[in-house]
This record gives structure tokens, sequence and C-alpha cells, in this order.
């Protein structure tokens, strides 16, 4: 039975949570508005929030220096292939993890984990010298393949839980009416998981668009993605922070877009099921 | 035969020879700052003058350096050109990381490069790097400020005169900092800073036997000649500003002094962004009373090509295309004579039109003014005015000026922060092999 609220501790919840969640967006909401002030504007002291003229030369300049579709295209490559073949990966080993575990799964699972706690730069060196030797360097394929390895002990991980959750027997029945393994992950298994799968494909998506450390590091001028349209924009010599706020808004405005349609199904996702 | 001429003929020989040497693109990394963003604009200009296609590769000054540094260090060949500075272009050019720029055309005249920027971008007197622009630093004040605390600027202060102004024209209660300086942690940003004005004192890094020397009295005062300084006229926080943040306070007339980078006198002076455009006046870095040396620093950034690359000829067309003095020509007759590279050629200084920018004298007597061979008062082992050229100095520097910046944020005292400096780079340098 649901628990009764009073309206006055509805309200106040209400509050608490838009307090937070505005204070969470504030430094985007900032950023944003700071695209559309000048540079002196935006280094105004007192601040100016609303107060100013409204300008878009910031967007024309940052337009005409450099190729925003670009960096876009290979930011949309790169994050949807590297989700995408995580996730060919991820379903097979989520559900061999899930419904026949051996002794070591759990460990497994552990382990897997683990490697994400390797610091990124610990590897740089390793990981630049066999992009040359693959001939992949400033390539789309290496980062789709090297974000992939990234988020993969992720995307097995959501997808384990999210196969937990289902009743194995299911399965069983759909093995005893003659499905093959195929058929049983392909038809039965995924239309199941479909809110599970989702969620997993959007967060990775939203990941892989904001890793910073490779897609600097492994591009030069063919295969940047938006992480390195930004960066072109920073500079410790110059007051540039208007139309570097204008390039972080064109470059966070997809997936802030993307994310704001599937807020549902990622919110969904994320609290499926009872152990989370 | 200009230079334009002669980069036509090239492109005409080469497709008369059949050699695809120059019909190809070239990829530059390159750092975001506005000399750099300005010729960007204008490659269009050299495709057309050699069907040499440009991509470039754009990036915030430390990203950049660690990407370039991975790049040249694993030959990956991902770049033609690299846009790299003083401190790089030595240790790499000893290692045979970068082409040799030694055959340069006569028509580029190599000789006409400033003799301050050529000796801090060769390795034993062959150049590895091609100036685009050069820097030093130098005093920029408010002259309406100067005037209303009824003092004036000498042409050659010192660090006493300096203090002396700061404290006169620091106005709390109109939020006016009589001076502002760098005090952030990083070796680029507050350890170049202290570094300059330590040498302004008399201090030096290493001795000939490259043992550390912060335990020396000169250290000491200046340290504390800076932090006293800073406590009576600095903005607060300013253990936490650098160029940018000194650039703000500036521009807002919060500021009664600024010792920054020459580069920043087109940025104050720019009324566009700029409250206090036109009331900024200029002098040469002080010193100490009785010190010879003046806490300038001395910084270019120059184009170099990787060894390896198989763009050479091309690359080294591009070089000379835009480290030329037509290039400077073609950015005054577009842009202004106060808009080109400024500090890479004697010519420049030479110029009647560019003599009337008003912060042109004062950056050349500023780059003159520094010495990379003798830096400091006493003989060091080292080449470098706001560094050492060796690899190792940017990480032990930035630890430095880490326990630096902890003492002028109240942290702990400047003894203890000398102390720990004094021991964590005789341990790096033994480390290293160097004692």
């Amino acid at each position: 039975m649901a628990r009764s609220v009073t309206p006055r501790r509805k309200a106040l919840n209400t509050a608490a949570a838009w307090s937070v969640g505005l204070l969470i967006f504030f430094p985007i909401l900032w950023t944003i508005l700071t695209s559309f002030k000048t540079e002196a504007q935006a280094i105004a002291d007192p601040p100016l929030f609303l107060g100013f003229d409204w300008t878009l030369e910031n967007y024309a300049t940052v337009m005409e220096r450099s190729n925003y579709g670009r960096f876009l295209w290979n930011s949309i490559v790169i994050a949807g292939g590297s989700t995408l073949l995580g996730i060919l990966i991820a379903v097979p080993a989520a559900w061999s993890m899930a419904f026949v575990p051996s002794k070591r799964t759990k460990d497994i699972l552990l382990w897997m984990l683990s490697t994400k706690m390797l610091p990124a730069v610990g590897v740089l060196y390793p990981i630049y010298l066999l992009s040359i030797q693959f001939g992949v360097l400033d390539s789309k394929i290496a980062l789709v393949v090297i974000l992939m390895l990234i988020n993969l002990p992720i995307i097995v991980w959501m997808l384990y839980t999210y196969f937990k959750e289902i009743p194995g027997e299911i399965l069983e029945a759909a093995r005893m009416d003659g499905a093959s393994l195929k058929e049983e992950v392909l038809y039965v298994l995924t239309p199941m998981a479909i809110p599970g799968i989702a969620s997993t494909i959007l967060l990775n998506v939203i990941l892989a668009w904001n890793e910073a450390f490779w897609t600097l590091n492994l591009t030069a001028a063919k295969a940047a993605p938006l992480t390195a349209f930004i960066a072109s924009y920073s500079s410790p010599e110059g007051l540039f922070y208007a139309k570097l706020s204008a390039a972080s808004t064109m470059a966070i405005a997809p997936i802030l877009i993307l994310g704001w349609f599937s807020q549902k199904q990622l919110v969904s996702g994320l609290t499926f099921g009872a152990v989370k | 035969m200009s230079l334009k001429h002669k980069l036509f003929a090239a492109t005409a020989l080469s497709l008369i020879t059949g050699s695809a040497a120059l019909a190809e693109t070239i990829t530059i990394a390159t750092v975001n700052n506005g000399d750099m963003i300005r010729m960007q604009g204008y490659t269009d200009d050299f495709t057309a003058e050699t069907g040499i296609d440009v991509e470039w590769v754009t990036l915030e000054e430390n990203v950049l350096r660690q990407r370039v540094t991975t790049d040249i260090s694993t030959k990956g060949g991902a770049f033609d050109i690299m846009t790299i500075g003083m401190y790089e272009t030595p240790i790499w050019g000893a290692n045979g990381w970068l082409v040799p720029l030694d055959d340069l055309s006569a028509e580029y005249e190599a000789d006409d490069i400033l003799p301050a920027m050529r000796a801090g971008l060769s390795h034993d007197g062959t150049l590895y790097a091609a100036p685009f622009y050069g820097e030093s630093s130098m005093i920029m004040y408010r002259t309406d400020l100067m005037e209303k605390a009824g003092l004036e600027m000498p042409a050659e202060p010192t660090w006493q005169v300096i203090r002396e102004a700061a404290a006169k024209m620091t106005d709390r209660e109109n939020d006016i900092n009589g001076i502002c300086l760098r005090g952030k942690a990083g070796w680029g940003e507050g350890g170049a800073f202290i570094t300059v004005t330590a040498n302004s004192f008399g201090a030096r890094w290493f001795d000939e036997e490259w043992n550390a020397q912060f335990d020396q009295p000169e250290w000491k005062e200046a340290l504390e000649f800076y932090v006293g300084m800073m406590e009576e006229s600095g903005p607060a926080g300013y253990a936490t500003n650098g160029f940018n943040e000194n650039l703000s306070l500036f521009q807002q007339g919060k500021c009664g002094m600024w010792i920054d980078a020459t580069v920043a006198a087109s940025f104050v002076t720019n009324p566009n962004d700029s409250t206090v455009a036109d009331s900024v006046g200029f002098a040469l870095a002080p010193n100490s009373e009785g010190v010879e040396k003046r806490a300038n620093w001395l910084w270019a950034w120059a184009l170099a090509i990787p060894a390896g690359t198989q763009k050479e000829e091309a690359a080294k067309a591009f070089i000379e295309w835009a480290t030329s003095k037509e290039y400077i020509e073609l950015v005054a007759a577009k842009e202004g004579w106060a808009n080109v590279p400024p500090g890479a050629r004697t010519s420049l200084y030479e110029n009647d039109n560019y003599k009337s920018v008003p912060f042109a004298k004062m950056t050349l007597d500023s780059i003159n003014a520094a010495d990379p061979q003798n830096p400091t008062v006493k003989p060091v082992p080292y080449v470098g005015v706001q560094f050492v050229a060796i690899p190792e100095f940017a990480g032990i520097a930035t630890e430095v000026s880490q326990e630096f910046s902890a003492a002028y944020a109240g942290q702990q005292s400047i003894d203890e922060a000398l102390e720990k400096a004094q021991a964590l780079t005789n341990e790096a340098m033994e480390a290293a092999g160097y004692r």
C-alpha cells in the first residue's frame, strides 16, 4: 500500500527536488547564457544574468572558424559505433553470466569492473604505439574499439543486472518449445529486456560522447570529435569565454536533446528491478 | 625573386617533374591564441599560392603539449608541423626529433630573426623551429591612477619603487588593487613568474653542479618581497590567479599595475574588451636595487617539423610563408600594424609604421633585456630564463610552484615551502642522474 503524503510534505519534496535539479543544471545554464554575451560581458563583475544585449556573434565566429559538421559526425559515429559494438558483445556475455553462471562468474564480474580503476594515462603509450602499428592513428575505427573496450564492463554489468530480473523459467519454457539458443536470446530474452538494453545504450552513448582523454590523444585532423572541438576554444592566454561557451553549447546540445526526450526510458531503465 | 615568386616556381617545378611532394595536405598542430587563429584565416592565401592544403588541429596549450609530445616521442607522424615553444625546441632538437631549419631559402632571410629568439630556438647553433611570434614580460600600468597617486613611472623601475607605487594606488573601498601578479600553481603560470622575479633578486634554480638553490638567501628574499607586496596591494585570492584572471581584473579597471606577457598589451588596449584601454602605460619589468637582471622572461611560439614526416618540403614551404616578412605585411595591410605577430623579426622593429604602435618599443626592449644563456647574476649550468631547458623541469617546477602557491595562500610558511622545494628538487635531480 502506498504511503499517504500530506500536501505540505509533497510541496516540500517538490521544492527540494527542483532546488537540487536547478543546482545541478546551473553550470550548463550559465554556459548557455554566456554563449550569448560579448567577451567583455562574459567577464563582467558583478556577473550579468539576463540583463545583457543578446548576441549570436560567438556562434557565427565558431561556425566560421571550425567545421562543426565534421566534428559532430565523428562524435556520432564514435559514440554510436562503440555502443552498438559493445551491446553485440555484452548481450551474450551477460546472458551466460545471468542464466548459466559458473563458479567464477562473480569473480569475473568484479575483475571486469576493476579494469575501470586503471588510470587511462598509464596505458597511453602502449595504445598509441599499437595504433601506429595497426595504422589506425587518427581514425574513427580505433576510437570505436577503444571506447567500446572502456565501456564494456559497465555494459555487461548493467545488462547482467537486468537479465537477473527475468525469470529463468521463461527461457526454459522457450527451450522446451524447441527454441534454439539464438532464438531464445533474440526472440525471448531481448524483447523482455528492451527497457534495460535501451537505458544501457543511452547511458553508454552519453559516456562515449563525453569521453575526452582518448578522443583527444588518438586523433588529429580526421577523426577528432566534439571534445577536440571544445578544446580548440580553450586558451590559457586570452579571454575567449563567450566563444568557448558557444562551442560547448554546440557540443552538448545533441546529447542534451537526446537525454531530454529519452529521460523517461533512462530513469525507468536505471531504476528497473528491486536490487539497484 | 620574392618569396611569393619562389613559391610559385617551386610549385611549377614540382608539377613538371611529376613530384607529388607539394600537391598534398599538411596537418598542423597549434595553440588557440589570437595570432595563431588569425594565421588560420589566411591559410587560403597559402593554398592558392602553393596548391598545398592545410588541416589545422587547434588545442589548448597544455593539451597540445601532451598531444605533440606523445606523437613525436613515438614517431607517430600525426602532424607535419608542430607549434612548440622555447622550452621544448632545444631539448627535442638535441634528441634528433626535429628537422633542422638550416637550409631555408635566401629570400626568407633567416638572419632577420631576432638574435634572442634564434638563440632560444636553436641547439648547438642549429635552428630547429622558426618563431611565429615572440614575447617577453613587462609592466602594464594605469596612467590615470599613477597620476592620481602623484607618481611617475620611471623608464627602468626597481621592485622597491613598484611596491611603493602599488601601495599608493591601492584603494580597497573602490576595489582597486595596486598590483596584480600571477600566483597560480603550474610551471608555465605562477612558476614562470616567480622564477623571473627570483632572477631579478639574484637567485638561481641550480648552481654549476646542479644543486638546488632554494636554501640560499636570494630565494627567501624574493618570496618574502612578493608575498609582502601582494598582501599589501594585491587582489584577494591571488594565489590562484594566472594570466586570464589578471587580464580580466585589469580590463575591468581593478589593477593599478600588472606585470605579465607583452602579448597582453594588445588585449588591454583594445577598447572592445578593456574598460581602461585609453589609460595604459608600459615600462620595463623591474629589478631589485643593485641587481642587474630584470624580471622579464623570453618566450616564442614557433613552428617545427617532426623528423620522419613524409611531407618535409611542403612543411618547410608553409613555415617559410607563415614566418616571412611578406606574411607580416599581409596582416598589416588587412588588419593594421598593431595586429601583426610581434617579437620575431628585427626588420619589424625597423619599420616606421610599426614604430607608431604604442607597445612596440617596450616589447623589443623587454625581449632584448632577457638572456637565456645568462638568466641571472650568478653562473648557471642551464639555458632558459623562466624555465630550465631540461626534460625533468616541467614536472619539478610544477611541484615547486604548488608549494609556493600553498605559501601564498597562507597554508604554510615561506620557509616551509622553500625547504620542501629544495628537498623535492634535489631528490628529482638525483633520480634523473644530474647529481
